[in-house]
Formats: structure tokens, C-alpha cells, sequence
């Protein structure tokens, strides 16, 4: 089957230098999710969202990657918004959910293939074994994503994500189920992507690892922000000063 | 092949190619109408004739009740790791997918039907053959029809927790126009003068069914797949 050439040929014109979060909240029924929530986080930077479980870190993802709609505020990129944009916008942005968004039944490479395809990518067959050599699963290619073990498919759902290299680059919990030398091997990735501009979020729970990459750090709790913080240091007890309500060191908000 | 036309393709190729591999629908929906069939064969075939119009009815109710079992899953396979996502945030018209998954479970069901329908025919000796072209019509518009406003359910419920439940309470009142259109065409069809004026009316009232609910459908599946 003929692909026509790639969506980044319409992207040029939907391309952004920053994300804006201005005043965004967004509620679920009647329980609030996030609470007046604003930052920004500019090209080139790699900004870490850490907070306990449902303090509304995925709920920020899923808004910047415009698969949920804020219930007030506005999340612009550059100077636009989402509906400004228009669907052309989505593919700029890559997202890794928590759960792998790929399909167990296809093989790694049917499933890059899949959604290079979808994405309106050249050169489709080509750029999937790139991919699954980058993730180092080239021997695997041909072999169902079922029988991958978590940190196999998690390299193959970055890859996913990375497949028509978006500007805005969105991970949920991207060390989850990585042995040391994967992460190694993502954090020089996430520090390549950093140096070509791209905007990178991601919400972690491992602290050391986010450490060797994150610019900032914004710390949420219950849907709020708790702290913007760039100073170096201990992540782990930055995230215990914040969540005990004590002033963090370096902090802003 | 247009950009539309290339989305829905490579949906429906992914659907085929996935079913293929673990043939979880084709088997379960096709044990299902067949099940049915025999069953009503049992109660509706008394030495070796059976009840006038029996034949179209039951025939349509096997499409039915498989295609609402088929249609419950339809979505499954986006929901269980979220797919469904990864699918929205690709920059295509979202109507696209709807018309792969779509053309997906009209597939499905016509490999069903391409059993239960000379099972029908053998059981309840019904001359479903006699005007193939004609049968042939008359099942495809109403199949397309039942499952374009099916997929839109299926896609609509993907969230909800009782979809399993809400999908045939939401699907049956507003299919039953279809079920009933496809039924009376097809008795006329098999009656032992054939009324072919009425067949073909019948098989307009389902192009115009399938107009409006494919028309609605793509209308509304953008908003309702924005959360």
C-alpha cells in the first residue's frame, strides 16, 4: 500500500516552541482533578511532574496531549490553542501512557508500522526497524508484543510515541519496568531530544533516574501545584518537603 | 486513496489482521447464530416443514443477537491497554476510525452469514438462493445498518462500566427499523410466490436507513470520542 509523505509536512505549520498551562482546571463529574494549575515549560526543556498517586499528574499529560479538554483556563502551544491548531496539532505531540497503548496480537513491528501508517509517515517499514533497533528488540521484530516482558514493551511504546518525532514529547512513568542499563539507555535519549529542542513532561515516581534529566521539577498534590522547583539536589527530599507542606528549598509557588 | 479512505483501511486491516490471530469474535459470534438457528430449528420445523416466515425472522435474529455480541467487543481491544488513546491522538479524521471499525465488524458478520445463511436455508428449506443478488442486498444494507449505529454505541460505551449491559438497551430501539425492514424483505423473498415489488421496497427503506444512521454517525462520533 502506498503512504503519502509525512504529516510534518503540514506540522511546520502547527509547530510551538513552548507549553502553556494558564489557569487550568479540569473536573471529573463533581471531583476536581486539577486545581488552577499554570506553568510553562519552553523547547529544549525536560520538566518532571511528581506527586502521590491521583494528584492529577496523568490528568496533565492527557490535557497537554489535548485527549481530555480543560473544564476552565486554557492550555496553548506557542501561542495558540488546541482548537486553534486543529487535529493537525496531534502530530506534533507524542504521548507514552501508563498503560502501552499497543496491541499484544500484532507483532513490535506491526504495531510501529500500524501507527507510523496513522500518522502518515514516509518511508513506514523502514522507520519501524530503525525503531526496534534503537530499542534493541531487532531480533524481536517479528514477535508478538504478548510475549514481551513489561520493559520490552515499554521500550517498544517509546518508540511508538517517538515515531514521528514530535516536539512535545509526554511520558507517564517512563522508567516503569526498565532494567538499569534501559534507563540508562532512555535518559541519553531523553537528554538527545532535550538538545534538539523538543518540549519533554514526565511524571515519575523514580526519583534518582529523573534526576540525571529533569530541568524542573513541579510537585503536585491533590490537583494542585505545590512547588515549581529548579535547584539541584535530592529529588526524593524536595517531593518529602513539598508533601509534608514545608517550603522547598530552591522552590517557587 | 485518500487520506479518510487510507485511515479506514489501515483500522479495518488491523481489526482483520488482529481477529485473524485470535479469532475471539469470529468463533464466539459464529457459535452463537449458529446455536440459535438449531435451537429455533427444534421448535419451528415439524416433519420437515416449517412455520411460514419463520425462516426470515429467525435468520435476522441470528444476525442480530451475533452482531450485538460481536459489537460489545468491538471496542475491547482499544480499551484494554488503552489504545483507543494512542488512536485519538493521531492527526487523521477521527470519523475514519469510525469507518475502520465499522467496515471491521461488517467483515465479521459476513463471514457469519455466509454460514447461518445456507444453514438457514437447509433447516428451514428456504430458497434464500432463489434470488441471490437480491437476498444478498437485502442482508448487507441491514448489516450495515445495524452495526453503523452499533459501532457508534460500542464507541460511545467504551468508557462506562455497564457497557455490556447499556449496548443492547441503547442498539435494539433504534435497530429495530433495520431488523424489521430486513425481515419483511426477506419473507417476501421466500414466499411461494415471490413479491419482488415489495423486497425492493424493503431494500430502499434500508438504503435510507443506512444513509441517515451512516450520516449521523460520522457526525457525532467526534464529539462523542472527546471526553
Amino acid at each position: 500500500m502506498s503512504l503519502p509523505s509525512a504529516t510534518i509536512g503540514q506540522a511546520s505549520s502547527v509547530d510551538f516552541d513552548r507549553l502553556v498551562f494558564d489557569d487550568v482546571s479540569r473536573y471529573f463529574g463533581r471531583r476536581r482533578a486539577l486545581a488552577h494549575v499554570s506553568f510553562e515549560s519552553c523547547a529544549g526543556e525536560v520538566v518532571g511532574l511528581v506527586g502521590p498517586n491521583g494528584a492529577g499528574k496523568s490528568t496533565v499529560l492527557a490535557l497537554a496531549a489535548t485527549t481530555l479538554q480543560a473544564s476552565s483556563g486554557q492550555v496553548c502551544y506557542g501561542d495558540r490553542s488546541a482548537a486553534e491548531l486543529g487535529p493537525a496539532l496531534r502530530g506534533r505531540v507524542g504521548l507514552l501512557a501508563h498503560e502501552l497503548q499497543l496491541y499484544p496480537e500484532l507483532t513490535a513491528r506491526e504495531n510501529l508500522e500500524f501507527f507510523a501508517a496513522l500518522f502518515g509517515l514516509d518511508r513506514v517499514a523502514e522507520r519501524s526497524v530503525e525503531a526496534l533497533e534503537r530499542a534493541g528488540l531487532g531480533s524481536r521484530a517479528d514477535d508478538p508484543v504478548s510475549g514481551f516482558s513489561r520493559g520490552m514493551r515499554q521500550r517498544v511504546a517509546l518508540e511508538r510515541a517517538l515515531l514521528h518525532d514530535p516536539t512535545l514529547l509526554l511520558l507517564d512513568e517512563p522508567f516503569t519496568g526498565l532494567d538499569e542499563a534501559s534507563a540508562e539507555v532512555l535518559i541519553e535519549r531523553l537528554r538527545t531530544l532535550k538538545a534538539a529542542g523538543r518540549i519533554v513532561l514526565l511524571t515519575t515516581h523514580d526519583f534518582e533516574n529523573a534526576e540525571a534529566v529533569v530541568d524542573r521539577v513541579m510537585l503536585l498534590k491533590a490537583g494542585r501545584v505545590a512547588a515549581i522547583d529548579s535547584s539541584t539536589g535530592s529529588l526524593r527530599d524536595r517531593y518529602r518537603h513539598a508533601m509534608r507542606g514545608e517550603a522547598v528549598p530552591g522552590g517557587a509557588v | 486513496m485518500s487520506r479518510f479512505a487510507q485511515v479506514a483501511w489501515l483500522v479495518m486491516r488491523k481489526d482483520l489482521t488482529v481477529e485473524a490471530r485470535s479469532r475471539e469474535l469470529l468463533l464466539t459470534t459464529l457459535f452463537f447464530a449458529v446455536s440459535t438457528v438449531l435451537v429455533f430449528a427444534f421448535g419451528f420445523v415439524r416433519d420437515g416443514r416449517a412455520v411460514e416466515d419463520a425462516a426470515a425472522g429467525i435468520l435476522w435474529i441470528a444476525i442480530a443477537f451475533a452482531g450485538t455480541l460481536a459489537l460489545g467487543r468491538t471496542f475491547e481491544r482499544e480499551r484494554y491497554h488503552d489504545v483507543l488513546h494512542a488512536l485519538l491522538l493521531a492527526p487523521v479524521d477521527r470519523p475514519a476510525i469510525y469507518v475502520g471499525k465499522l467496515l471491521g465488524i461488517v467483515a465479521l458478520l459476513a463471514a457469519v452469514e455466509a454460514v447461518v445463511v445456507p444453514l438457514v436455508a437447509l433447516l428451514f428449506q428456504a430458497g434464500l438462493f432463489r434470488y441471490p443478488l437480491r437476498a444478498a442486498a437485502l442482508l448487507g444494507l441491514g448489516t450495515i445498518g445495524f452495526a453503523a449505529v452499533g459501532t457508534l454505541f460500542a464507541a460511545m460505551l467504551v468508557r462506562a462500566r455497564s457497557r455490556d449491559v447499556l449496548l443492547p438497551v441503547l442498539l435494539y430501539p433504534i435497530t429495530i427499523p433495520v431488523i424489521i425492514a430486513g425481515v419483511r424483505g426477506t419473507a417476501a423473498l421466500l414466499q411461494p410466490e415471490p413479491d419482488l415489488a415489495m423486497a425492493g421496497a424493503w431494500t430502499g427503506m434500508l438504503v435510507f436507513f443506512d444513509v441517515v444512521f451512516i450520516t449521523l454517525s460520522l457526525w457525532t462520533f467526534e464529539p462523542v470520542m472527546t471526553e
